[in-house]
């Protein structure tokens, strides 16, 4: 703030009197909805994680591997080539232990999320998911090994949840 | 000289920043405004033309935000447009502003940016979530922190950095704040308070996070001709630069953004500069977590790869160091109004080349000085360079 | 690329969900006086731009073509005209309503801007532009400060 300016605009609120419905207010909850299309590309990484796979698609300009697919390559921003199944094993780019759920809220148990970078796709085409199987969370290292497991195949609908988690694939 | 005409900042304005404000957004807007008007010595009838730049509709909870907004940002029967660019907006509505003067097709132009982030009750994280793609992401159980603590981790493990080293970044910002009258989280705390903080997500710890705030900020421009007959000290706008990436985020090595660096490299060839950590004065880099300012430090070209820590813990980065690194106590120490947090920035360069600061002022008669926003998912640089 | 259309968006692989989350909208400055003086006094106010002289109603904080703080706050009463209207047979979902619902912007003597609200006591088809209608509000005690604190507008004797 300048401080030719004396005067600062604006009128605070406590959280607790709003908690506590002391503050004139209006409450809603909008009904929004959505059927979001998966796309032409994104479908197909559904049905392939259905079947267990775990799908890319390729540019043959920039000569990379995709993961998670796309229809076009938006380096070279022309069509991809084609799509292939690539591995269900990665490496650990990088990692996270997590306390807060989406709302914010305080979770007990954390979920170990990471960006793991998956076998058999170009250099760096990291997936975010999550890690489990791991007793202790200081043992994850940055370049672990991990694979893929899967849910049942009977569980499977088509959705990134198909597979359950990465575990290491060494102990530890 | 780039576009039609120099265009210069000639008044400033911004509400408290807090995590419940009364006011609507509109009221907040008007209030930024009417601010920023007076210090020009403007009347609403002198503005040609408006930019609003306010962050999702999903945070006031009023679609078409921008809409909603206008009439409080003096947009009333003008040629008026909303910019959004996640958090990037806060500067990048200064540059977009800037085409408005610099085309030579308004003389003036009020830059405007608001958040009223309380309404999404009780926590706007939730509204966060949704930034995340359906059908890949949000399934996991996303919040916006997993992806700022995983780009904070890569880059601590690339360049082997200690969280003691990052949070001082956190115990400057929220101390410089504390001479910010509009400051919410102005504070002196220590490295061990931020180490021994929640644990949020590892490895970022509660310290290491800005709130979420209500608060919004304005900035009146006007071109060569029409500043210098109102004001003996203009602030020229000599650099702008804005820049974005992929959304496929896990697709990039995350311990560099390389969108602030082609972001700023457009700004610094556009001011001229060539050895940005020489001829910078004092910059206000974007910081959501203390780790971003030292990330953004790098991408900035301010420090090399992994270096921004030492100037860190060198003092360089202090009020009366040599590259003066958030003087206002940035969106730890302010706030994080999205949208106003980094027009708060722009208006903290502003005073500070009109040595118009006060007690947060830096010294050495500051002459250039930038200011950088970021957004999205990890994915968007916006910079502006200005110079008295 | 072969096309097809589709017109059944179920038909497609597609993922559902929401994007909805709970809001609490403060009345702000201007619109805390507002209803409160509905909820504690039963009338409307509206404020006036000392500048242009002109009054808004709903009230504002400030003035939005001299950009000024408005400065009186004016009191509009209970009574005012129809506007427009419109006749409501279906609700949000398209669901047919049991009886239909008249929505008028009623405007108040000497302001600008008015109020959209509901009109009761009134059949649709005897409904006229220009017609001078009441508020009527909830009992006292029932009042919230809220826009529903008026039941709806009727016509005025």
């Amino acid at each position: 703030m300048s401080e030719k300016i004396k005067h600062f605009p604006g009128e605070e609120l406590k959280a607790r009197d709003i908690r506590e419905g002391k503050v004139p207010a209006v409450k809603h909850r909008p009904r929004i909805r959505y059927l979001w299309s998966a796309g032409i590309a994104m479908s197909r990484f559904l049905e392939g994680l259905k079947k267990g796979k775990i799908v890319a698609s390729t540019c043959e300009k920039c000569g990379r591997i995709m993961v998670p697919p796309r229809a076009f390559c938006e380096e070279c921003f022309k069509s991809v080539d084609g799509y292939t199944s690539v591995k269900d094993t990665g490496t650990i780019n990088t990692w996270s232990v997590s306390y807060v759920a989406g709302d914010a809220s305080r979770i007990k148990e954390p979920i170990l999320v990471a960006v793991i970078d998956i076998d058999g796709a170009s250099k760096g085409m990291g997936l975010l998911h999550i890690l489990g199987e791991i007793d202790d969370w200081k043992q994850i290292k940055f370049g672990m090994q991990v694979k893929a497991v899967w849910k049942p195949p009977e569980e499977r609908t088509g959705a990134i949840t198909d597979i359950k988690y990465f575990k290491p694939l060494k102990e530890g | 000289m780039f576009g039609k005409k120099r265009v210069a900042v000639i008044g400033a304005g911004m509400t408290l920043f807090r995590r419940n404000l009364k006011e609507t957004g509109k009221e907040l807007a008007w209030h930024a405004s009417k601010m920023a008007l007076d210090q020009a010595g403007l009347e609403p009838r002198d503005i040609q033309s408006v930019v609003m730049g306010t962050a999702p509709d999903a945070f006031d909870g009023v679609h078409m935000k921008g809409e909603y907004l206008a009439d409080g940002a003096g947009a009333w029967r003008k040629p008026y447009s909303r910019v959004f660019v996640g958090g990037g907006t806060g500067v990048f509505v200064i540059d977009a502003g800037w085409w408005h003067v610099a085309s030579g097709q308004f003389d003036t132009c009020l830059v405007v940016a608001e958040e009223k982030m309380s309404s999404c009750y009780p926590h706007p994280a939730y509204a966060f979530t949704t930034i995340f793609d359906p059908i890949y992401s949000r399934p996991l159980g996303v919040t916006l922190i997993w992806i700022f603590a995983l780009e904070m981790h890569r880059y601590m493990h690339r360049h082997g950095i200690k969280k003691e080293e990052i949070a001082l970044v956190s115990v400057k910002n929220k101390r410089n704040a504390l001479d910010h009258p509009c400051a919410q989280l102005g504070a002196n705390i220590t490295v061990e308070d931020v180490l021994n903080s929640e644990i949020m997500c590892w490895p970022v710890q509660r310290l290491d996070i800005s709130p979420t705030s209500d608060g919004a900020a304005a900035l009146v421009l006007a071109s060569e001709d029409v500043a210098k007959k109102l004001t003996d000290n203009p602030v020229w706008i000599d650099g702008t630069g804005w820049c974005i990436d992929t959304t496929f985020w896990t697709n990039r090595d995350l311990y560099y953004p390389k969108y602030v660096q082609c972001a700023a490299q457009m700004a610094y060839k556009m001011a001229g500069i060539k050895n940005p950590p020489k001829e910078i004065d004092v910059a206000e880099v974007y910081d959501p977590f203390d780790y971003k300012e030292l990330h953004h430090m790098e991408g900035l070209l301010l420090a090399r790869k992994g270096q921004a820590p030492k100037l860190t813990a060198d003092g360089v980065t202090q009020r009366d160091g040599d590259l003066p690194i958030n003087p206002s106590g940035g969106l730890l120490g302010v706030g994080n109004p999205i949208a106003a947090a980094g027009l708060m920035k722009c208006c903290e360069i502003f005073w500070q080349l009109r040595g118009e600061a006060g007690k947060r002022q830096v010294k050495g008669d500051p002459r250039t000085g930038l200011a950088q926003a970021w957004g999205d998912l990890m994915q968007y640089g916006s910079v502006v360079i200005m110079r008295s | 690329m072969a096309t097809e259309k589709i017109t059944d968006i179920r038909r497609m692989l597609h993922w559902p969900g929401h994007m909805e989350t709970d809001y609490i909208y403060t009345l702000g400055i201007a619109g805390e006086k507002f209803f409160t003086e509905i909820k504690e006094n039963g009338r409307i106010l509206g404020a006036k731009c000392k500048r242009c002289g002109n009054v808004f109603v709903p009230p504002r904080l400030y003035c939005e073509r001299c950009f000024e703080k408005t400065t009186e706050w004016v009191n509009l009463g209970t009574k005012g005209a129809v506007y427009t209207f419109t006749v409501a047979y279906v609700d949000i979902n398209g669901t047919k309503l049991k009886e239909p619902i008249i929505y008028a912007l009623i405007k108040f003597d000497d302001a600008e801007g008015g109020l959209v609200h509901k009109l009761g006591e009134i059949e649709p088809c005897e409904v006229q532009i220009g017609m001078p209608v009441e508020a009527v509000f909830k009992p006292q005690a029932e009042r919230t400060g809220n826009i529903n604190d008026i039941k709806y507008f009727k016509p005025q004797e």
